[in-house]
């Protein structure tokens, strides 16, 4: 029983899990467990542990790319404007904008912005690996003109859309569970087959260990990190299909915005170091979670609006610092200095 | 070999981020005022005391064109919005349609102050009669407002205003945001019988349009409408995805809400949504006010999904030119001119939809 325990707690999505766990206890006990409470509205599932799922599911899409990227020791700042780009695709092909051929099929919009989706990442892909520029700077090119771009599919407008099928996407509801989180159980799946099941994941780790000895053992870094990077676009432009199908238009100024340092931090607080090396995509889901509850805490408490970033500031301190071995150090020096003081006393 | 690619490749990408990052630069700067039918019947349409305005203007303009055009440099911000782009056009058909009394030079900033700060001198150089200005930003015009005042050009700040002393610059045109807030809150009264309780969607914390339309409404509901509670407020940033998921939670906190008070068009829209989510109907069960008047909103309105807005005009270009030609005929203005802002509902929604340009 307790090698399992140990087992169990030695695993990198652990601690992270149990972050998520303690703030929603905190919540279901501030609230009076109303924060808990699920009830059935139109056949399907209706609470905050469904909104919490609904609305992470972009972050926990966006986190489970962004992981493989940092594991490599890179990054990519471009993944906002990359969703404000599929978004603005997709809503004016469904709204007969753009390629009125198409007659507003859904099906068309939605491949047709992963496509762009894939394009960019490849594009990064390209920048980082081939021409070698330092990934935050490569990235940072379509950070800029991504947004850019988008304003200028949707000529600056927000467009909106009016297609059931459309807003199925975030909206819809399969078995009562929101269809968001069933796209994520399907790439997160994938990639975690993709991960474990090949030798790309260890191959991976050892490109962000050190990509010169990994080059010179065999490997081939620069396809791995194409892929990398052209994976994080293609979840990135389907992320910024749930948010924008969730508002039933493209919003170019405001979609993603900033998120991708919120993906980073989801994939800090998972564990994976910045600077490459181990990673686990599970961990990493469940710091997205944190993070999305994070914000829902707020809603949930009625925090005055100019508090809310104060407080997130100080949650995320505190769960870092429970994340850090070296501040747990630090305090268990400090508790047995006290004892041993008691002792002599 | 390697490094010169390598440089090319820099060089190509970020001339390429310049130019997609610009929007569409050509279209819009310095081109000579463009004509379009669509704005003017809805500068009619729904300019209802802008009508008057547009008299008197013509009026005043015709004074001056006795001897010489009035000459008027705008600075605009750039594309933002459909709401800038309304304004825009509102004051380039005007000038277009009155261009036997009025030559307006026309800057595009691209929201860049240091754009507008240029399009001031080379205003002040041209020593044209009138500069004005929607700031993109607030701060930073104390020396370029002090130029123009030295030149002797009045400068008339539009919709947005700018940190600066009140002696640098001539007057403000613009909405009253506090009044705003009062008109919401009064149709929301009327929305729902002056009883019950209601949420807040604020915008953007620290932007002036959310922290006065939340004072505007919030004062009037607790002076004039002692049975109407706003149970809670949060910020959803102005947009149309923290609305939404704002209002999601204030729904699962809150079984009884009878209404929503949005600070803008975008948040309601969002709110719908939510409202919609929780098995709610929009419009019926719970009742929307919100403050802009962009097109989706009629959109919703004419479906039965939203019952009211506050319309911020955008439609600035008649008060902007009379004001000008006041200016320049040496008459004084009120520090503070305030432009008329109407009130839609749903049934009037079916009716303005189609001629509704932003």
């Amino acid at each position: 029983m307790k090698e399992k325990w140990n087992k169990l707690s030695q695993k990198k999505a652990f601690w992270p899990v149990v972050i998520f766990l303690v703030i929603l206890l905190f919540n279901g006990i501030m609230t009076g467990g109303e924060f808990f409470s699920l009830s059935i509205v139109d056949g399907h599932l209706y609470g905050r542990l469904i909104d919490i799922f609904r609305n992470g599911s972009k972050l926990m899409i966006l986190a489970a790319g962004m992981t493989m990227v940092l594991a490599t020791g890179g990054t990519d700042i471009s993944v906002g404007s990359v969703m404000a780009i599929s978004g603005a695709i997709a809503c004016s092909i469904v709204n007969g904008n753009i390629l009125p051929g198409l007659h507003g099929n859904v099906a068309a919009a939605v491949v047709l912005s992963i496509l762009a989706g894939t394009l960019c990442g490849f594009w990064n892909g390209f920048l980082v690996a081939k021409v070698k520029i330092q990934p935050i700077v490569a990235t940072m090119i379509l950070l800029v003109a991504g947004r850019g771009i988008a304003q200028l599919i949707t000529k600056g407008k927000i467009i909106t859309v009016n297609s059931d099928a459309y807003y199925f996407i975030n909206g819809g509801y399969i078995l009562g569970l929101p269809f968001p989180l069933f796209i994520v159980i399907f790439l997160v799946g994938l990639l975690l087959l993709f991960v474990s099941r090949t030798s790309f994941g260890l191959f991976l780790e050892s490109v962000g260990c050190n990509a010169k000895a990994s080059k010179f053992a065999g490997i081939k870094v620069d396809r791995m990190l194409l892929a990398i990077y052209t994976i994080s676009g293609a979840f990135a432009a389907v992320a910024g299909l749930i948010e924008s199908s969730g508002i039933k238009g493209a919003d170019c100024n405001n979609a993603g915005l900033n998120i991708e340092l919120d993906a980073i931090l989801a994939v800090a607080i998972g564990g994976t170091n910045l600077m490459g090396g181990r990673f686990s995509i599970p961990a990493s889901i469940a710091g997205a979670l944190i993070v999305q509850s994070i914000t829902t805490t707020v809603l949930a408490q009625g925090v005055p609006a100019a508090y809310i970033r104060v407080l997130k500031a100080i949650l995320i301190i505190v769960i870092c610092l429970s994340q850090s071995k070296e501040f747990k150090g630090m305090l268990a020096a400090h508790k047995t200095a006290k004892k041993r003081k008691a002792v002599e006393e | 070999m390697k490094r010169k690619l390598l440089s090319m490749v820099l060089c190509l990408s970020v001339v390429a981020a310049m130019a997609m990052g610009c929007g569409n630069p050509k279209e819009a700067k310095n081109e000579p005022v463009k004509t379009s039918d669509a704005a003017k019947a809805d500068d009619k349409a729904d300019a209802n005391d802008a009508a008057d305005a547009d008299d008197a203007a013509d009026d005043a303009a015709e004074d001056t064109s006795g001897d010489e055009k009035l000459v008027v440099g705008f600075a605009q911000i750039g594309q933002e919005s459909g709401w800038r782009d309304a304004e825009t056009m509102s004051i380039q058909t005007y000038a277009e349609e009155h261009s036997d009394t009025i030559e307006l030079h026309f800057a595009d900033a691209q929201q860049k102050q240091e754009n507008q700060i240029k399009a001031i001198k080379s205003f002040i150089e041209q020593d044209v009669d009138v500069i004005g200005l929607a700031p993109v930003v607030e701060t930073g015009w104390d020396q370029v407002f002090a130029e123009a005042k030295d030149a002797g050009i009045p400068i008339v700040l539009l919709d947005r205003r700018a940190d600066v002393s009140e002696d640098l610059y001539t007057t403000f045109i613009g909405s009253d945001f506090i009044e705003e807030g009062k008109m919401a809150a009064a149709e929301m009264a009327k929305l729902i019988g002056e009883e019950g309780k209601i949420v807040e969607l604020e915008g953007t914390v620290g932007a002036s349009a959310a922290t006065d339309r939340k004072k505007g409404f919030d004062d009037e509901i607790a002076a004039s409408y002692p049975n109407i509670e706003i149970i809670a407020s949060q910020t959803g940033d102005f947009t149309r995805a923290q609305g939404k998921e704002v209002m999601e939670s204030f729904l699962k906190s809150n079984s009884d809400i009878k209404g929503v008070y949005a600070h803008n068009d975008d948040m309601a829209l969002g709110a719908i949504e939510a409202i919609k989510e929780a098995g709610l109907k929009p419009g019926e069960d719970i009742k929307t006010v919100s403050v802009d008047g962009v097109k989706d909103i009629f959109e919703a309105m004419a479906a039965g999904e939203a019952n009211c807005t506050v319309e911020c005009n955008p439609l600035l270009g008649p008060l902007f030119f009379e004001v000008a030609a006041q200016l320049k005929a040496g008459e004084s203005v009120e520090k503070w001119v305030k432009s008329v802002d109407g009130v839609f509902t749903a049934d009037m929604a079916a009716e303005v939809l189609p001629d509704r340009q932003y």
